[in-house]
């Protein structure tokens, strides 16, 4: 806000000026999310963000996959097929992580209207379907070798692939409505909705233990993966967030620009 | 409390009238059970093993072909637009919208499972069991539903996406639904854990479906 404009010209009233000053301090302190509501700013901002971002999610990548194929040993039961697990256990965060997201997205369109949370909402569930897809895919594929097949009905897979169909689902709500803004709100609305299933997902695990081993990350008692594969892991971990992150901020420029696109073609068929 | 009461009266009325389709869901459900045994066969162990699960899958989708009336007969005649600017809470009003639908399109279900339980050759403790679950589950998914109802009237043209949007939602009751049947019929498991569950997604869903349902409402109708 440095070009403000002031109602009053040159004879400025001191309470604004004070007023001014109390906004600035609040502005640079709490900054963030109110400052990038203005989607110009938030374009230059994810700019100079993916600046960044790019060369190190690269680096993260490259660091992973070197850990994972030539660091990490193979496995004394499952052999080299345990380097899929470097690509499915991330890819499964990302896949339930990325509901959270949308699910707090979900709450800045409906409490705060925020104008980004739509925005954010929208570009995740493509992003979040990629992923829970590329989940159950690599899963499947570690699935042949080890348990003899390339699906099981066992509760944590089925749970994913719900999680899929409601991504899915999620996905066509958007498709189905040709106005941005309500259909925001009632994707906002189903995505609350299905973060209702995000436990149901996780607590499965407890539920049925079936053919699928139980939790071994997060567990009381610490891991019980070894930390030779568990480096490797955690750094797929963190290169894989990256990755996430960036192509999010990515496509949420992409839908701005979409929806500014999309303004000047009504604008122009409006003047036409 | 009277507007809800007369909303109940109303939508029960409006359901076994002309027009309501309220029985429409039983006949439904006759014929996906009728159609099943053609498609695996006609044998009779195979039947009395998948039988609860027929009728759990029969009575789901039965739920869901009504679903479209729960709402959108409503905003098309307008009535749902003085639903919304009356003065009892919306969240109120469409849960009371619900339980009419769930009694006029979803207890008929429940009466005519043991019936349907017999082309089954379920036997009789079977029979209890499931339609002692489809009684405790059948709410959850019209309160379920009504979520997925509230958007496709608010999106306008989400009447094909209705059945998408819902019966995700609804797979962890079919679960628990089709779990406790099996446990109190063949076991291992004790009926009880699995029904207390289902009971407790029923419970879950008649507090959030309203909820969501009318902020679905406010915000798409506005």
């Amino acid at each position: 806000m440095s070009r403000e404009p002031t109602a009053l010209g040159a004879s400025e009233d001191p309470r604004s000026v004070a007023l001014r000053a109390v906004s600035s301090t609040v502005k640079t302190g709490a900054m963030g999310l109110i400052g990038l509501a203005n989607p110009s700013r938030f374009l230059a901002f994810s700019h100079r963000l993916l600046q960044v971002l790019v060369p190190v999610t690269l680096a993260a990548f490259a660091a992973g996959l070197y850990l994972a194929f030539f660091v990490a040993p193979d496995d004394y039961q499952q052999g080299a097929t345990v380097r899929i697990m470097f690509i499915h256990v991330p890819a499964a965060w990302l896949g339930m992580m990325c509901w959270a997201l949308m699910s707090i997205a979900a709450l800045g369109t409906l409490v705060w209207r925020h104008p980004l949370a739509d925005v954010a909402l929208k570009a995740a569930a493509p992003i979040g379907a990629a992923f829970t897809f590329i989940c159950l895919f690599a899963g499947s594929m570690w699935g042949r070798p080890m348990w003899g097949t390339y699906w099981v009905w066992d509760a944590r897979l089925t749970s994913v692939l719900i999680m899929f169909l409601m991504y899915l689902g999620l996905i066509a709500l958007w498709r189905a409505v040709d106005d941005p803004s309500r259909a925001g709100r009632a994707a906002a609305i189903l995505a609350l909705v299905g973060a209702v299933n995000l436990p149901i997902i996780k607590f499965s695990v407890d539920w049925w233990n079936t053919l699928h081993q139980p939790a071994s990350v997060i567990r009381l008692g610490g891991p019980t993966i070894h930390p030779a594969i568990l480096l490797p892991l955690l750094v797929m971990v963190v290169a894989f967030t990256l990755l996430f992150i960036t192509l999010h901020v990515s496509a949420m420029r992409n839908e701005i620009l979409r929806r500014r696109v999309r303004t000047l073609r009504l604008m122009q068929a409006e003047a036409a | 409390m009277d507007a809800l009461a007369a909303l109940l009266v109303r939508d029960m009325r409006l359901a076994v009238r002309v027009g309501g389709g309220a029985l429409v869901g039983v006949l439904f459900f006759l014929i996906v059970v009728t159609i099943v045994p053609l498609g695996v066969g006609p044998d009779l162990a195979l039947l009395a093993r998948i039988g609860p699960a027929i009728l759990w899958i029969g009575a789901l989708l039965a739920s869901l072909l009504a679903l479209d009336r729960l709402l959108a007969a409503d905003h098309d005649d307008g009535s749902l637009d003085l639903i919304l600017t009356g003065r009892a809470p919306l969240e109120l009003a469409v849960a009371v919208k619900a339980l009419a639908h769930w009694v006029t399109t979803s207890l008929p279900l429940v009466i005519a499972a043991p019936a349907l339980g017999l082309f089954l050759n379920l036997e009789p403790g079977a029979i209890g069991a499931v339609a002692l679950t489809l009684l405790v589950g059948t709410p959850a998914l019209t309160f379920i539903g009504l979520i997925g109802a509230a958007l496709a009237v608010a999106l306008r043209r989400g009447g094909l996406l209705l059945p998408v949007l819902v019966l995700p939602l609804t797979i962890p009751i079919l679960i628990f639904g089709v779990a406790a049947s099996n446990a109190a019929i063949v076991g291992p498991v004790p009926f009880g854990p699995p029904f207390a569950i289902l009971g407790a997604l029923t419970l879950l869903s008649l507090v959030v479906g309203p909820y969501a349902a009318a902020a679905a409402l406010r915000h798409g109708l506005e």
